[in-house]
C-alpha cells in the first residue's frame, strides 16, 4: 500500500494523542454511534447495552423531550407529538412527502422546509433530528470520557443538496463539529472492504427504513472509488409498512381511523412485516379504540406480491447505476447488503436473481454504516493506524444546473462527478445596458426546471452598462467533499461578484441556526458568550497545531523572514488564547491563516511533486 | 506547479492520444492521495481551500484524459483547434444517413417500449464509438492531421449525444414501469 503513504513526518514528532472522533448513522428508523477503540470499530451502546437508538422524538406537554425507546412506547398514545421517521422531512416541503395524508402530524407549509406543530410549538425537522444527535453525542461523551473533536455523519447517497445541508445544520445544532458528511453505502463499503481486504468492483444495496441507495464502487489498494450511485430518498421499509397497512384496512373493511388507531395499526404493520421474515404466515389481531376489531391472516407470499413493485423499483435504479458506471452485471464481484429492510427474504431473492449471485449478508446490516463512519472519522481526526492509509473518492448523486430561457435546465455538473468538483460556465446579457442578472440553481436529471429541485436563487447586480452580449459573466459551481454546493458569479470586465452558499430556499440560514443554538443553550442554562469563546479557542488551537505540524515537516520551504512572520503570528494567537476576547481571537485566527497562505501553497506544490517523483516529465 | 498547468503535465504523461490508462489511474491516485480534502481536514482555512481546488482540478484532469473523446478534444484545444467550432467541416452524407438510421431505430424502440432493444442499441453504439477511437489515435498521433481529427471528434460528439438520449429514454421507460 506504499501508494497511499502520505508523508506527515510532523505527526510523529508530536506526542501521540488519540483524538476522540465518532461516526453517526442518523437513520430514518434507527440511529447509531460508533468509534474506534483499541484499533477496532465498535458501536457504543446505551446503559442497557443496546446500540440501536430508535429515531423517535416525543415533545411532552410538560416541556420534556423523550428520544428513543421511551418515545416508542408513546407512539400510539400521543402520535401527534411523537415524531417518527423525521429524516423523510429533512430539506423537504409538504408537497415532496409521500403518504403525508396518512401521518398524524400537523404540518406547517413554511417556505423551503416544512415544519411540525407540536405541543412545544413549531419544530423544524432539523431541530427534531438534532435531538437524536444530542442523545448520541452524550452517549459517546460519557462512554469515551472526553471531549469529541468531531463526527462523521452519514447521509443517503441519493440525498440532494437541501437534505445534506439540513443534516449538517442538525449536527451543528447538536453541538457536533462535522468532520465530513459520508454517504451511507460508501460507509458500508469502507467497513466491509477494510475488514475483508476486498478488491474489485462491488455493489452496495442499501434498503433502510426510509431510503434506498445503490452504489457501485471499485476497491483497489486501499482506494474506495465510487463509480456511480443511484437511489430514491423516499423508498424504504416504511413503504412496505404502508402497503401492508393499506392491505389490512382493505381486508378488514375498516373505515378511516383516528390518528391514535392509525398509529397503532402502523406499528402493527411494521411488526407483521418483520415477523414475515421468519414466519410463513402471521395473524394480525388488533382491537381499535373505535371498538372495531381487526382479525386477518397474511402469508409471506401475499406480502411479497403486494410489495413487488417496490422491489422492482429498486432493481430499475440498480440497472441505471450499472449503466452509468458502464458495467455489466457480470462484472460485479460482490453485492453488499445494508439496511434492516434487506432482511426480507423476497428482497434478498430478487437481488440474488438480478446479480446472478448470492448477496453478502455476513455483516450486520444495522451496524455496518455506523462502523464505516467511525473508521473514516478516525482517519480524518488524524489517528493514523496501520489500516488508515486509505482514500475515499465519492460522487455527487444528482446533476446540478441553472435555469435558462423557457424554463429549461442547463446542466453545469453532471451526476456521478467525482468530488470535489468545480465547473464554470459563461453567460452574457441579452439586453443593452442590462445591469443585473438573476440565477436559479436547480438539482435533478429532468430537462424542465419545474421537474427539478430548486436549490437557490440569487442575483448579480452592478453590471456596468454594456451592449447586449458584451458582458461576460462566469458562474462557478463548486461542490465540496461533503457534497455541498456553493455558487458564485463574476462579471469579467468589471469584477463585480455575487455568491451564495446554497441554502436560502431550503435549509436554514446562519442566523436561524444561531437563534436556535442560542435558545437551546439558554434552555440548558449555559452561557452563550462562554461557549462562543470556547469555540474560538478550539479553532485557534487547531490552527496553531496544524501550523506547527506543517513547520516541522516543511519548514525548509521558508526563508528566515517568512518563518519569523509565521512564528510571530503563532505567538500572537497563543497570547490571545490565554485571554478572553472572542473577537480578538477571531482576528488572530484570520491573521495566522493569512500568514500561512503562501506556505500552504508551497507545501501543496511540494506534495504533488513528491507524489510524482521518479516519473520524468516527458514534455512541457 | 500551479493550478493552470495542463493536464498532461500534471500527470507527467506524454501529450498524445494513446496513453497508458493504468499509468493515468496510478498518477491520479498518487496526486489525489496528497491533495484530497480528507488529507487536510485539520489544516488551516487556506490550506483546506487549496486542497479542494487541487483535488477538483485533479478530478477534472483525470476525467478529461480518461475519456477518449474528451482527451481528443483536449489535445485539439491544446493545438488551437476546437471541434465545436469546426462548423465548416462538412458532414459526409454517409454519416448523416447513419445518424438518421440510428435515430429511427431508437425512436421505434422507444415507441414500442422495447427495453431490450434500447439496451442493445446502447451497447452497439458504444462499440461503434470504440472503433472510431482507433481512428482518432492514428489521426492525432501518427499523422498529426488535426483538421481531420477535429471533424471526426465532432461526429463522435453526435454519437455521444445519441448515447445520452438512449440512456434517458431507458430511464424514462423504467420510470414508467414503476408507476
Ligand atoms: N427482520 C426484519 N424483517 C423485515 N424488515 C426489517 C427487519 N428488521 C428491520 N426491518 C426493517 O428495516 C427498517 C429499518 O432499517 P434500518 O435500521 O437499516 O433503517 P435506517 O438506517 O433507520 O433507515 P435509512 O437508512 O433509510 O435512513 C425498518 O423498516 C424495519 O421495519
Ligand atoms: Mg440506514
Amino acid at each position: 500500500m506504499a501508494l497511499l503513504q502520505i508523508s506527515e513526518p510532523g505527526a510523529s514528532a508530536e506526542p501521540h494523542r488519540h483524538r476522540l472522533a465518532i461516526g453517526i448513522d442518523l437513520g430514518t428508523t434507527n440511529s447509531l454511534v460508533a468509534t474506534i477503540r483499541n484499533g477496532l470499530a465498535v458501536c457504543l451502546p446505551d446503559e442497557e447495552g443496546r446500540a440501536l437508538l430508535p429515531s423517535i422524538v416525543r415533545y411532552r406537554a410538560d416541556g420534556g423531550i423523550e428520544v428513543g425507546r421511551r418515545a416508542v412506547a408513546q407512539q400510539a398514545v400521543d402520535p401527534r407529538n411523537t415524531i417518527v421517521s423525521v429524516k423523510r422531512f429533512m430539506g423537504r416541503g409538504i408537497r415532496d412527502v409521500t403518504h403525508i395524508e396518512a401521518m398524524p402530524y400537523i404540518f406547517e407549509d413554511t417556505p423551503g422546509m416544512l415544519r411540525l406543530r407540536t405541543v412545544q410549538g413549531s419544530k423544524s425537522p432539523v431541530e427534531v433530528s438534532a435531538e437524536i444527535l444530542r442523545v448520541l453525542r452524550a452517549r459517546a461523551e460519557v462512554s469515551l470520557g472526553g471531549e469529541l473533536i468531531g463526527a462523521v455523519i452519514t447521509v443517503p447517497a441519493y440525498f440532494d443538496d437541501a437534505q445534506r445541508q439540513a443534516t449538517r445544520d442538525a449536527a451543528r445544532l447538536a453541538g457536533l463539529e462535522v468532520l465530513r458528511l459520508l454517504n451511507e453505502p460508501t460507509a458500508a463499503a469502507v467497513a466491509y472492504g477494510l475488514d475483508n481486504a476486498a478488491e474489485g468492483v462491488y455493489a452496495v444495496y442499501d434498503l433502510g427504513g426510509g431510503t434506498f441507495d445503490l452504489s457501485i464502487l471499485r476497491l483497489t489498494h486501499g482506494v474506495f472509488e465510487v463509480l456511480a450511485t443511484n437511489g430514491d430518498a423516499a423508498l424504504g421499509g416504511d413503504d412496505f409498512d404502508h402497503r401492508l397497512f393499506c392491505w389490512i384496512l382493505d381486508r378488514a373493511r375498516i373505515a378511516p381511523l383516528s390518528i391514535e388507531d392509525a398509529s397503532h395499526l402502523q406499528m402493527k404493520a411494521r411488526a407483521t412485516k418483520e415477523l414475515l421474515t421468519t414466519c410463513d404466515e402471521v395473524p394480525i389481531k388488533l382491537k381499535l379504540d373505535s371498538g372495531e376489531e381487526i382479525d386477518v391472516l397474511i402469508t409471506r407470499a401475499e406480502f411479497a406480491e403486494m410489495t413487488r413493485p417496490l422491489v422492482h423499483k429498486t432493481l430499475g435504479l440498480t440497472r441505471r447505476a450499472l449503466r452509468d458506471a458502464g458495467l455489466a452485471v457480470s462484472e460485479i464481484k460482490g453485492v453488499v447488503m445494508v439496511g434492516g429492510a434487506t432482511r426480507m427474504p423476497h428482497v434478498q431473492r430478487a437481488v440474488a436473481e438480478f446479480f446472478g449471485q448470492e448477496p453478502l449478508i455476513n455483516l450486520d446490516p444495522d451496524k455496518v454504516v455506523a462502523l464505516g463512519a467511525a473508521m473514516q472519522a478516525n482517519a480524518l481526526a488524524g489517528n493514523h493506524g496501520a489500516n488508515d492509509d486509505w482514500l475515499l473518492l465519492d460522487v455527487i448523486p444528482l446533476s446540478l444546473g441553472l435555469e435558462t430561457m423557457g424554463g429549461l435546465v442547463e446542466k453545469i455538473i453532471p451526476r456521478n462527478s467525482t468530488l470535489p468538483v468545480a465547473r464554470a460556465q459563461d453567460f452574457t446579457t441579452f439586453r443593452d445596458g442590462q445591469g443585473a442578472m438573476a440565477f436559479h440553481v436547480v438539482q435533478g436529471e429532468r430537462e424542465l426546471v419545474a421537474d427539478c429541485r430548486s436549490l437557490a436563487r440569487f442575483e448579480l447586480r452592478g453590471i456596468p452598462p454594456m451592449a447586449a452580449g458584451a458582458a461576460r459573466i462566469r458562474v462557478t459551481f463548486q461542490v465540496d467533499a461533503d457534497g455541498l454546493l456553493s455558487v458564485s458569479a463574476r462579471e469579467a470586465s468589471s469584477g463585480v461578484e455575487a455568491s451564495v452558499k446554497v441554502q436560502p430556499s431550503y435549509g436554514l440560514s446562519d442566523d436561524e441556526i444561531a437563534d436556535m443554538l442560542k435558545a437551546g443553550i439558554e434552555r440548558a442554562g449555559d452561557d452563550m458568550a462562554a461557549r462562543a469563546l470556547n469555540e474560538q479557542r478550539v479553532e485557534a488551537e487547531r490552527l496553531i497545531e496544524a501550523t506547527l505540524r506543517a513547520l516541522a515537516s516543511d519548514g525548509a520551504l521558508l526563508d528566515a523572514k517568512e518563518r519569523a512572520a509565521i512564528d510571530s503570528a503563532i505567538d500572537a494567537l497563543r497570547a490571545l488564547c490565554a485571554g478572553a476576547d472572542t473577537r480578538a481571537l477571531g482576528v488572530g485566527i484570520a491573521a495566522l491563516a493569512r500568514a500561512t497562505d503562501e506556505f500552504a501553497a508551497r507545501r501543496m506544490d511540494r506534495a504533488i511533486r513528491g507524489a510524482l517523483a521518479g516519473h520524468k516529465i516527458e514534455e512541457i | 506547479m500551479d493550478l493552470t498547468v495542463d493536464f498532461f503535465t500534471l500527470f507527467r504523461l506524454p501529450r498524445t492520444f494513446r496513453i497508458d490508462l493504468a499509468e493515468l489511474d496510478a498518477r491520479y491516485l498518487e496526486i489525489q492521495s496528497q491533495v484530497h480534502p480528507d488529507r487536510h481536514v485539520r489544516a488551516g482555512e487556506g490550506e483546506r481551500r487549496l486542497s479542494m481546488q487541487w483535488a477538483a482540478r485533479a478530478n477534472e484532469a483525470y476525467l478529461t484524459l480518461k475519456k477518449p473523446l474528451e482527451r481528443a478534444r483536449y489535445l485539439l484545444s491544446l493545438a488551437g483547434r476546437d471541434p465545436e467550432i469546426e462548423r465548416n467541416t462538412i458532414m459526409e452524407p454517409e454519416f448523416l444517413m447513419e445518424q438518421m438510421e440510428w435515430r429511427e431505430a431508437v425512436q421505434e424502440a422507444r415507441q414500442g417500449g422495447d427495453h431490450h432493444e434500447l439496451e442493445r442499441l446502447h451497447h452497439r453504439l458504444r462499440l461503434d464509438l470504440k472503433k472510431h477511437h482507433a481512428e482518432l489515435a492514428s489521426l492525432l498521433d501518427d499523422r498529426q492531421d488535426y483538421a481531420a481529427a477535429a471533424g471526426l471528434a465532432r461526429r463522435l460528439m453526435f454519437l455521444e449525444k445519441l448515447l445520452a438520449e438512449i440512456d434517458k429514454t431507458l430511464a424514462e421507460l423504467e420510470d414508467g414501469m414503476d408507476n
